[in-house]
């Protein structure tokens, strides 16, 4: 197994741990490209996820916009970027979003969707209005499913933002971009452990918040 | 001679050939993922215990950005189309395969039951009640894993020009021809949405006694 060889001999050099070039910098490169990516895609999924999920409509709409946005290839969306923006984080962030919003809009729809009705009938019984219904009700019910769906986002945002590398800017790709053109395997083999690291963090991390913010009477029945 | 579709020869091929090679390489891991996935789908509903370590191995997999998967498979496969296919059919098997799992639990017991009793066999009881109740399942994930395939078939472009319409996107740049970089993101995208819409037409042609409902998922 070389490729555990090529690990070894990544991480065991003292010289790439500190530096412009250094793990801790680059990683923090990274988380921050994934961050700033996850929050535009929530802050577009969510609310259209939720108000769509709420009042039933525009599931099929969503499932085309959802298709599209996979359709839609990360890598030659950010060369067409980099080509006609120049060079810059907006170029990185636009694939980026169009990968992640798909999921957590169609998640959060079937989620909201999916909900019991009658807690939510009860709930209008008792003369709750609309946005009390969904943020008191539907929403605390639906957490799970909801987290799940920018759980996956957030996945396939930390792999992706490898690509950020290839129009010159910074984060774990660099050690994958740079050991390519070097043929320098050590190089891709621990940036890419890196990442792999990095996505098993994020799951953890997002365990960690269902376990906070769910209910635990949701928790019970799901 | 600079129209959309005239491209540059250095790729070697006309657009329709770049688009049969894409489909070719985007598709071929996806049909292999199935092949694999159905039997470990039964394993995993037949024995409860292999599930968890296989969720585990297959979100590690997930999690290998495809670039670096390529870059490594170079070393065994050299710059070539089986290094591009390899992690594509890797990435399907794992979007494929819990899907395919939870398909084939929502089997319910009567029916199983009832086969059983109708002197169906364990073969003909998968291929005929187990199977077929599962398409919907089944579908829903080859969806999903068909149109990131032929998405992810352009990075291929890095590893010695396997991009398949990727490829176009290289020569955007050195021959600044933007229009190239254009064309190749719409015909990819375009292409994953035809594929998704022709599986939703046999699973259609598949499950006709389900409701003629729009797409869930």
């Amino acid at each position: 197994m070389n490729v555990l060889n090529f690990a070894h001999a990544f991480f065991s050099d003292s010289a790439q741990w500190h530096g412009y070039d250094g793990i801790p910098t680059r990683l923090a490169e990274h988380v921050g490209y994934s961050l700033e990516a996850l929050l535009f895609a929530a802050l577009i999924g969510l609310p259209i996820g939720l108000v769509t999920g709420h009042y039933g409509r525009g599931g099929n709409a969503l499932a085309l916009i959802a298709t599209a946005g996979r359709a839609l290839p990360s890598f030659g969306l950010l060369v067409l970027m980099f080509i006609w923006i120049g060079f810059g984080l907006l170029p990185v962030m636009i694939p980026l979003v169009v990968l992640a919003v798909p999921p957590i809009l169609v998640t959060t729809y079937e989620a909201i969707r999916s909900v019991d009705p009658s807690p939510v009938d009860a709930a209008r019984g008792m003369g709750m209005a609309e946005a009390r219904v969904l943020f008191q009700v539907e929403v605390p019910v639906a957490l799970p499913l909801i987290l799940s769906g920018l759980r996956t986002a957030a996945i396939q945002i930390v792999s992706t933002a490898t690509i950020a590398a290839y129009v010159s800017l910074g984060g774990l790709g660099r050690y994958i971009i740079d050991g390519l053109y070097q043929r320098n395997y050590e190089k891709v083999v621990g940036g890419a452990t890196l990442v792999a690291a990095l996505a098993l963090a994020t799951l953890v991390v997002f365990w960690a918040v269902s376990r906070i913010t769910v209910s635990p009477g949701v928790r019970r029945s799901g | 001679m600079n129209g959309f579709f005239d491209l540059p020869s250095d790729l070697q091929h006309s657009w329709l050939g770049l688009v049969g090679l894409h489909v070719r390489e985007g598709l071929l891991p996806v049909l292999a993922a199935l092949l694999v996935a159905l039997p470990v789908a039964q394993l995993c509903v037949r024995f409860r215990w292999v599930y968890p370590p296989v969720l585990g191995v297959t979100t590690v997999l997930y999690s290998i950005p495809s670039l670096a998967f390529f870059v490594v498979l170079i070393d065994y496969f050299g710059q070539s189309e089986t290094t591009v296919m390899i992690p594509l059919a890797v990435y399907s098997l794992v979007v494929l395969v819990p899907g395919i799992v939870d398909g084939v639990r929502s089997v319910p017991q009567e029916t199983l039951a009832a086969a059983q009793a109708m002197g169906f066999g364990p073969v003909r009881r998968y291929l005929q009640v187990q199977l077929p109740i599962a398409v919907p399942a089944i579908i829903a994930g080859l969806r999903v894993a068909v149109v990131s395939s032929l998405s992810l078939v352009s990075v291929g472009m890095l590893i010695g020009n396997q991009g398949a319409l990727g490829n176009m996107l290289n020569d955007a740049t050195t021959y600044d021809r933007p229009a190239l970089a254009v064309n190749s993101v719409l015909t990819t995208a375009v292409l994953g949405i035809l594929a998704d819409g022709l599986l939703v037409l046999v699973r259609r042609l598949l499950t006709p006694w389900m409701p003629r409902k729009g797409a869930t998922r």
